[in-house]
């Protein structure tokens, strides 16, 4: 819990730097705080918050500590990508203090054992996003997209308030204890509230992990936002709601799982079908990523479904390789288009010869998100098709995997362009020095996770 | 710590592969010929150090890799496993000095993609853990995709992503089969002393498989089958495979035919036959029929060709259809026949690639209409692609004989009919590829074949041991049957046989 003071003050010193004119301290100052954020994250692997503290409002246990220290080490990466990206007419400080704001919601959102602490957790991730997505504020298409996230996340919260309403109207509580322990012990003012309250939650929680058919949002927000902005929220944003989504579910309501486990068999299948089968028709890569990350969550989705005792580490782990593939994928994707002008297909074209680092870290990420092993993203699926076959979801394992494969032709389109079609213009990239950084970690990152899946799988 | 020596034959041409990434472009293709000889002499100390236990030769490895799912970095050498890998490091050089010629652009990647690939295929043919195995067999997949890609010619954007996403259709099929086993291993109670965790190790999927009752067995079976039919290929799963031949850079077509095919084949033997016995008993009738359909139709398909290149590529469709269907007759002759063959094959199939690529080199045409007479302006070639051509129709004395010999052997202890149909590929065999030689070697020489220029040193110094290799496995093929034939027994006696 300490991580949560630590990242606040971290956000609250990234917002006044710029009043005392310490303006360039504020990239060393959190690009440092952050793996110290990290840090603290890892002490409390034992700590006293393992049960629940301030009054049973958040508990600090391995599931927190870990999906903390991925989002956090995301942030720091997103750092690194976004030094450059973003629209200067908005200061760095307010960038900054946002993102890590936001992160302290994601962090909340990850340990809480109270309802309302989910509730305020969402609500201090999404409102720093929402500006975020506007912070190019001379393009429409920035503001397009923010004012349509904050339309349809307004719109998502209020499903999950009234979900959580009805929870409390059938458990008479919002803490997660009592509410599992009325839920096992079926001792509910009213069944019919529970399972309606269940299912107003999931449609809030699939709005933020964007699942089909609560997706359409995404494609447009995720493309009018400035690429670095998309990066975030198809990372930690995603990361965040997913594992706040399966704490919950596997936390409290497995007793109920007839009434949802039959949804979201049906929301995963969709989402892994739409998702990938749209993304082969697009012609801009940011569009394509867009889908793609509405497939992926579908993956994620599986995992939930699955609830086998293995289904906490699959998430994590895809969550992880998910996240460093598309940081990965997005930084290429902004150096490229700043270059261009252009987030389209063509705008890839010859990049191996004229930038053969851009294009081997794009070659790794698009081959990690699209499962090709040794890639960290080939041991992702793998553990969650094992979990959900474990579970005896065959069924939908074998549309996942007919979804991968469809995944592979899009991917390999980047690739593709890359390597055999010629670009008219030469052109090199400058990458400056935090960039070059960028680029070995999360190649790095990749592989390695690839190879030693054990480092983070075998930690839940 | 003489085991160390398989990690070693995987290991090093990866190390050299990155330091090629560093290296200035000239030099790539020196450096990259240099560790491929290198890696062949280890290869040469590994098959000497397994001579010397005759009984049950093998060098192993095996160290913990992914615990939580008990998945081993387990490779081991045994005899099979031996004559792969040395196939592997024998054509990698040949395949290597082939491209010296050919000014490809970006050599030192290009270099370094051909012992990446190399690495990945010494792993597939040593891996004893079923994990291990699909990671390398896919990371096969990727160096090859991109050597086609990007050294290629023709329309390989589409070419490659078909070959790409039909081979990995397989590969799924395979990884899904693995699984299901996965879940079958393993025993006792947690927290006993009887527990036995699960694992993906290569004696824990065969007692998985043998445990499972016929039907699923037939299941496993197909799903294993489709990743190597495809791989090899094996009729009617082959439509990837001649585009991608045609398209890909010599060296490229070279690694998919004469190593990578392997691949699917030396999968029937470790990894399908031994595993699900009663699958394969159920279904060995029709992979038979289907092997034996692929060769008559791939030969009469390659007696019509008019490109060299294709016709090359059909008869490699011909020739893997009869080394799966001498394997699949469970007999000690379609197995050691189905080896000495993909040794064979692989030594002519390159040989007869390099001819093509020098034949269009100097030609600027690979069509058989617009050539002829070369034999009179360079009697040495001709000679040279003349005793390759025989190897590859199977003459006696040369390679091929052994390897088809024991197969029709197998496969006649199997069926007669099989044999009969089978056996014509020696026939067919013979007339699209003297049908070849007489349209591109004899005849009247013409406008476009008149400038023949010698060979070059290059060349010949990858045609000359070639030829070599092919008499001298022909006449003398005992140490290459004998170091395989303990593990050969080992095989048939878990997948029982035919009856």
């Amino acid at each position: 819990m300490n991580t949560i003071i630590f990242l606040a003050s971290l956000g609250g010193f990234a917002m006044l730097a710029e009043i005392f004119r310490l303006r360039k301290l504020i990239y060393p100052v959190v690009l440092l705080g952050l793996p110290g954020a990290a840090a603290v994250a890892v002490m409390d692997w034992n700590g006293r918050a393992l049960s629940p503290i301030f009054n049973n409002m958040i508990v600090f246990d391995h599931f927190a500590v870990m999906f903390s220290v991925v989002m956090i080490v995301t942030l720091a990466l997103w750092m690194l990508l976004a030094h450059r990206g973003l629209n200067e007419s908005v200061t760095v400080s307010d960038h900054v203090s946002l993102a890590v704001f936001s992160l302290t919601g994601g962090v909340l959102m990850v340990c809480y054992a109270n309802l309302t602490m989910l509730f305020l957790g969402i609500e201090i991730l999404s409102i720093p996003v929402y500006i975020l997505a506007g912070s190019n504020k001379t393009s429409l298409r920035s503001n397009e997209s923010a004012f349509k996230y904050f339309l349809m996340g307004a719109f998502a919260t209020g499903f999950l308030l009234f979900g959580i309403a009805m929870v409390y109207g059938a458990t008479a509580s919002f803490d997660l204890m009592r509410i599992a322990e009325a839920v096992y012990t079926s001792a509910l003012t009213s069944k019919m509230l529970l399972g309606t309250g269940i299912i107003f939650i999931l449609v809030g929680m699939a709005f933020k992990i964007s699942a089909v058919p609560f997706h359409f949002w995404t494609p447009d927000v995720y493309e009018g936002a400035p690429t670095a902005i998309t990066a975030f929220m198809s990372t930690i944003v995603k990361t965040a709601a997913i594992a706040a989504f399966f704490r919950l579910f596997a936390f409290c309501f497995t007793g109920e799982a007839g009434t949802w486990s039959t949804i979201i068999w049906a929301v995963a299948a969709l989402t892994l079908l739409y998702g990938n089968i749209t993304a082969v028709y697009q012609q801009s890569v940011k569009r394509m990523l867009a889908y793609s990350s509405i497939s992926h969550a579908g993956y994620m989705l599986l995992a939930l479904l699955a609830m086998a005792d293995t289904s906490q580490g699959s998430i994590l782990y895809y969550t992880a390789a998910y996240s460093a593939g598309s940081i990965g994928a997005f930084a290429v994707l902004m150096l490229v288009a700043q270059a261009k002008g252009n987030e389209g297909f063509d705008a890839f074209n010859g990049l191996g010869r004229s930038n053969p680092i851009l294009a081997f870290v794009m070659t790794c990420s698009m081959l990690s998100l699209a499962g090709i092993p040794p890639m960290a993203g080939f041991f992702a699926k793998y553990y969650i098709f094992s979990s959900a076959l474990d579970s005896g979801y065959t069924g939908i394992v074998i549309i996942a995997v007919i979804a991968s494969l469809v995944s592979v032709y899009y991917y390999l389109r980047v690739i593709i362009a890359m390597y055999f079609r010629e670009s008219r213009e030469g052109l090199t990239i400058e990458l400056s020095l935090l960039h070059q950084v960028l680029m070995i970690i999360v190649t790095a990152l990749i592989i390695a996770l690839g190879i030693f899946p054990d480092l983070i799988i075998s930690r839940l | 710590m003489k085991n160390m020596i398989v990690l070693g034959l995987i290991a090093f041409p990866f190390l050299a592969a990155l330091l090629l990434l560093f290296t200035k472009s000239e030099g790539a293709k020196k450096i990259a010929f240099a560790a491929s000889v290198i890696e062949f002499a280890l290869a040469v100390f590994a098959f000497a150090q397994l001579k010397q236990n005759a009984v049950h030769p093998e060098l192993a490895l095996n160290v913990p890799w992914i615990k939580t799912i008990g998945v081993n970095f387990h490779v081991a050498i045994d005899g099979i496993s031996m004559l792969m890998v040395l196939l592997t490091a024998l054509l990698v050089p040949f395949i290597i000095l082939s491209s010296f010629r050919s000014n490809h652009e970006n050599p030192s990647l290009f270099y370094s993609l051909i012992l990446i690939m190399q690495m990945a295929l010494t792993g597939v043919f040593t891996a004893m853990d079923g994990f291990l195995f699909y990671v390398f067999w896919e990371l096969a997949l990727i160096p090859i995709w991109f050597i086609c890609l990007m050294w290629g010619s023709g329309d390989r954007a589409r070419i490659t992503l078909k070959f790409f996403i039909y081979t990995l259709v397989g590969s799924l099929f395979m990884l899904a089969g693995l699984i299901y086993l996965y879940q079958f291993t393993g025993s006792g109670e947690i927290g006993t002393k009887e527990f036995v965790g699960r694992s993906f190790d290569i004696k824990a999927l065969y007692a998985a498989g043998a445990s499972l009752d016929p039907g699923q067995q037939g299941w496993i079976f197909w799903a294993f089958f489709l990743a190597f039919a495809i791989k090899m290929p094996v009729f009617p799963f082959h439509t990837w495979q001649p585009d991608t031949y045609v398209a890909a850079p010599t060296a490229g077509t070279m690694l998919l035919s004469g190593i990578m095919l392997k691949m699917g084949t030396y999968g029937l033997i470790r990894w399908l036959l031994p595993l699900v016995p009663a699958g394969v008993h159920a279904w060995m009738d029709t992979a038979i029929i289907l092997s034996v359909i692929g060769i008559v139709y791939a030969s009469c398909i390659a007696i019509v060709q008019k490109d060299l290149k294709r016709l090359i590529a059909y008869s490699s469709i011909a020739h893997v259809g009869l080394i799966s269907a001498g394997i699949f007759t469970l007999t000690a002759e379609g197995i050691q026949g189905g080896l000495m063959q993909m040794i064979s094959h692989g030594i002519n199939v390159v040989g007869l690639f390099f001819i093509a690529e020098i034949i269009l080199s100097r030609t600027s045409t690979r069509q058989l209409a617009e050539l002829g007479g070369i034999r009179n302006v360079e009697p040495q070639f001709a000679v040279l692609f003349l005793i390759v051509l025989l190897g590859s129709v199977a003459l006696p004395l040369t390679s091929g004989f052994v390897g088809e010999f024991l197969l029709i052997n197998g496969i006649y202890q199997y069926s007669t009919w099989a044999a009969l149909f089978a056996g014509l590929t020696v026939i067919l065999g013979a007339v699209y590829m003297l049908r070849s030689y007489q349209r591109v070697m004899l005849g009247e020489t013409n406008s476009v074949t008149a400038g023949f220029a010698p060979l070059t040193f290059h060349e010949k110094a990858v045609l000359i041991p070639i030829v070599i290799l092919i008499i001298a496995l022909g006449v003398y093929p005992k140490p290459l049957m004998e170091i395989a034939e303990p593990a050969v027994k080992q095989i048939i006696s878990i997948a029982g046989g035919i009856k």
